[in-house]
């Protein structure tokens, strides 16, 4: 957003919305930005550590199995700070939002539920699993990961549910202002909620894939090149290579429902101005200053082809859309640009990477493709960021599109900015904590202990006994 | 029983199950912020770690049951209880955010500075986070959320009712989680840490006993619907817990501390149900009855198909961890 339209858009909306709104939209942004990569987590590892713990067993390989076991370890630690983090938003619903929960609480609620009940499952599995390494016998140890790896699809199926339904709302109908005839299975199971719903369980699976074969591509810079590393990246890098290369396709099926269901985020996507009376171009760059785009670059036709599929149709232009309907434009096409950037570098890199491999050629062996994994994990995670800040800003001013705005769900409570700043101290020491504990870890697990010991000077204990 | 009844009725089975287990979590902290310096305390810190280390994630689901349950099936009160009492909800969320992600970091911490520093807030957050879901449900109780909109922001939950439900809350998981400690550390063997626990048990046991009895007669004047509700239909429940709490006292002095656990249980059940039949059937007491508050039919009926798959999934799974807990390969303490 230029900076004039900013500040007018800030001042104006101090003049109209409730004292809640501003704080409870950056509160929004960062408790479900931060969760959002832990979720991703939560999702994806438990698939990523059952492979690996499955080659331990199969092949008979101590090295996969300690490699397993330290990522159960690892696991725990983002499960656990997963946990705390998630019930911060399910308070949040309430806290921030309570026009919205007032309202549509028991329209949006049963996919929750369901989510909930896929929790629940989760979190006793994972105990089993990690307390059951030498407690059980392996196989059936090892099989107590697949329900992580099941209760994560459900449950990331059931929460984009709803997003879904704020995007494009089913199972209710308006009469006189009243929500009535409330349909909750519609809603769990709306059209939309798929190609979403697959959208970002790839996405998971790209973060944790990234995140983990750069942490071994790190290693692997630093000189340490033994089985254990390369194991580790193979396995990891696998997951995000599959990925990475499925998710623009899924992307684009998504991206072609838009301009059916929410035309004026398919044109701020776009940069979309005007309806053109051709076929539209893709626009690379570019930022709207003064009602102009300026800076972009065009390659004629090709934003028909891809958001509508099509070498004629054009995209809507945001001059059809009234005015205050508009999402903030620049903050949605920025986003939604660097989501499909680094997701097609991506793409390109792991191509080039098994190509290379195909062709006879380790990459891994120089130090330039290891220094672009070793960021791989970063660039995973502002693509996935940025295409969340794309659908929800894209989405505004509505919360429930066509039915509720944001301004309409928030509260008065002005005193809410105290609450952003005490989160952001929080949620910062448990960064910072997370960081230091992982790290810790690590340092010990290179000087070879294996087993951690346990709080507070078990050493002393040892001799109790 | 009405649609509405059978969601409540769900919705307040897993208040139980929370304040039960979820509860037991939590009064660990109390014995571990309590245990003394780090070579003293070591063995019972182990022991708290280890016995709750694996069940912990689980038990704190029930919470976002709860939520989940309460805003879907009685939204509008969700919203007005969440408005009103938002900063009881929100210290005890920040002591939830610190205690897990703390309990983790202990864990795996690198140095005995750390794993002090993590000890120390896993624990103290522990105490405190029962205090304020004790003082919400003395809000609740003693009439002071409104059906919508938004009650008083301080007097709502600092109050004798909340103060003294914040106690008795801190009390009760205290007390539960002493019987279990006391009973893990006599099936793990450790006789000298059992006897440590039993009497420290047994006096936070007298001690909260005390204060449910003397909180009875504050609540006559501050909560008079909940009040009757407890002298009338919810009368053999009260009576109920105190026998079974008075039965867990002998048995721990007698040392028999796995019927101790149930009886413990029992107590703290019976206490928690005789709140919820005590203010039926407001939901929300003198603001808003169950069948006033609660949402669309069809959203009641759906939500009742979930509670049914996860008795059928998570029961049994549930039922399996805490076997599993219980036998002699998890029970030791290093593999």
């Amino acid at each position: 957003m230029g900076t004039p339209d900013l500040l007018t858009s800030i001042l104006a909306s101090d003049l109209a919305d409730p004292a809640g709104l501003m704080p409870a939209r950056q509160q929004m942004a960062l408790s479900l930005g931060w969760h959002i990569i832990l979720a991703c987590f939560g999702v994806a590892f438990p698939a990523i550590i059952f492979t690996m713990h499955l080659i331990g067993i199969r092949r008979n390989d101590p090295d996969a199995l300690v490699l397993a076991r330290r990522w159960a370890k690892v696991s725990a630690v983002l499960f656990a700070i997963g946990a705390v983090s998630g019930t911060v938003l399910s308070f949040e619903m309430g806290l921030l939002w309570p026009g919205l929960m007032g309202t549509y609480g028991d329209v949006l609620g049963l996919p929750f539920a369901f989510e909930g009940l896929a929790f629940f499952l989760e979190a006793i599995f994972l105990g089993i699993y990690l307390y059951g390494w030498g407690r059980m016998p392996p196989k059936q140890h090892l099989l107590m990961v697949l329900p992580m790896a099941v209760t994560g699809v459900i449950g990331t199926f059931c929460v984009i549910a709803v997003n879904a339904w704020m995007n494009a709302p089913v199972g209710f109908d308006v009469v006189d202002g009243e929500v009535t005839n409330i349909r909750p299975w519609a809603v769990l199971l709306n059209p939309d909620a798929f190609w979403q719903f697959l959208h970002m369980w790839v996405a998971a699976y790209m973060v944790a894939g990234f995140s983990i074969a750069a942490v071994y591509a790190v290693g692997m810079l630093r000189g340490r090149r033994d089985r254990r590393h390369r194991l580790g990246f193979t396995v990891a890098f696998a997951f995000a290579s599959v990925s990475a290369v499925l998710q623009p396709f899924v992307g684009h099926l998504l991206g072609g429902r838009l301009a059916v269901t929410q035309p004026a985020k398919l044109a701020a996507f776009e940069l979309a101005m005007e309806t053109d009376d051709g076929p539209s171009p893709l626009r690379l760059g570019g930022l709207l200053v003064d009602g102009e785009v300026r800076w972009a670059i065009d390659i004629p036709r090709l934003g028909s082809l891809i958001a509508r599929n099509s070498f004629t149709e054009p995209v809507q232009g945001l001059d059809t859309i009234p005015a205050a309907d508009h999402p903030p434009i620049n903050i949605t096409h920025l986003a939604f640009q660097s989501m499909v950037g680094i997701g097609t570098l991506l793409m390109v890199a792991v191509l080039l990477f098994w190509f290379a491999r195909w062709r006879g050629h380790d990459l891994l062996a120089g130090r330039w493709y290891l220094r672009f994994v070793a960021v791989s994990g970063v660039l995973a995670i502002v693509a996935m960021e940025a295409g969340w800040i794309a659908t929800e800003v894209g989405r505004q001013p509505w919360i429930v599109y066509g039915f509720m705005r944001t301004p309409e769900a928030a509260g008065e409570n002005s005193g809410l900015w105290w609450l952003y700043g005490a989160t952001f101290v929080v949620y910062t020491a448990m960064t910072i904590g997370a960081i230091v504990v992982l790290r810790s870890m690590a340092r010990r697990w290179r000087a070879g202990e294996e087993d951690l010991p346990s709080p507070y000077g078990p050493q002393l204990q040892e001799t109790d006994r | 029983m009405t649609l509405e009844i059978a969601v409540a009725a769900a919705l307040f089975a897993g208040v139980l199950a929370y304040a039960l287990f979820g509860g037991a979590d939590f009064g660990s902290g109390f014995y571990d912020l309590t245990a003394g310096g780090p070579s003293r305390g070591a063995e019972l810190r182990t022991l708290v770690d280890h016995s709750i280390g694996p069940v912990w994630e689980a038990n704190h689901v029930w919470l976002i049951y709860v939520l989940v349950t309460w805003w879907t099936a009685f939204p509008e009160s969700f919203a007005s209880t969440m408005s009103t009492l938002i900063l009881p909800m929100l210290f005890a969320l920040l002591g939830i955010v610190l205690r897990g992600s703390s309990f983790a970091f202990r864990k795996y911490a690198a140095t005995l500075t750390q794993a002090r520093f993590f000890g120390a807030v896993f624990a103290l957050s522990s105490v405190v986070t029962p205090f304020f879901f004790g003082t919400i449900a003395g809000a609740i109780a003693s009439g002071r959320v409104p059906a919508s909109g938004r009650g008083e922001l301080i007097g709502s939950w600092v109050n004798p009712t909340s103060l003294f439900g914040g106690v008795i809350a801190v009390g009760t998981c205290a007390f539960l989680a002493g019987c279990f400690l006391t009973a893990d550390a006599a099936r793990g063997g450790s006789t000298r840490l059992a006897e440590q626990l039993r009497v420290r048990t047994l006096l936070v046991g007298l001690a909260t006993g005390a204060v449910v009895l003397g909180a009875l007669v504050p609540l006559e004047r501050d909560a008079p619907t909940l009040a009757d509700g407890l002298e009338t239909q919810a009368a053999p429940l009260i009576v109920l817990s105190s026998v079974a709490g008075v039965g867990t006292l002998v048995l721990l002095v007698r040392r028999r501390y796995a019927v101790a656990r149930l009886t413990a249980l029992v107590a703290v059940a019976a206490v928690v149900a005789g709140w919820g039949v005590g203010q039926y059937p407001w939901l929300l007491v003198d603001q808003v009855t169950i069948e006033d508050a609660a949402g669309a039919d069809a959203t009641l009926a759906a939500l009742l198909v979930a509670v049914g798959i996860a008795a059928v999934l998570v029961v049994p799974s549930l039922a399996y961890l805490y076997r599993l807990t219980q036998t002699e390969a998890w029970t030791r303490p290093h593999h």
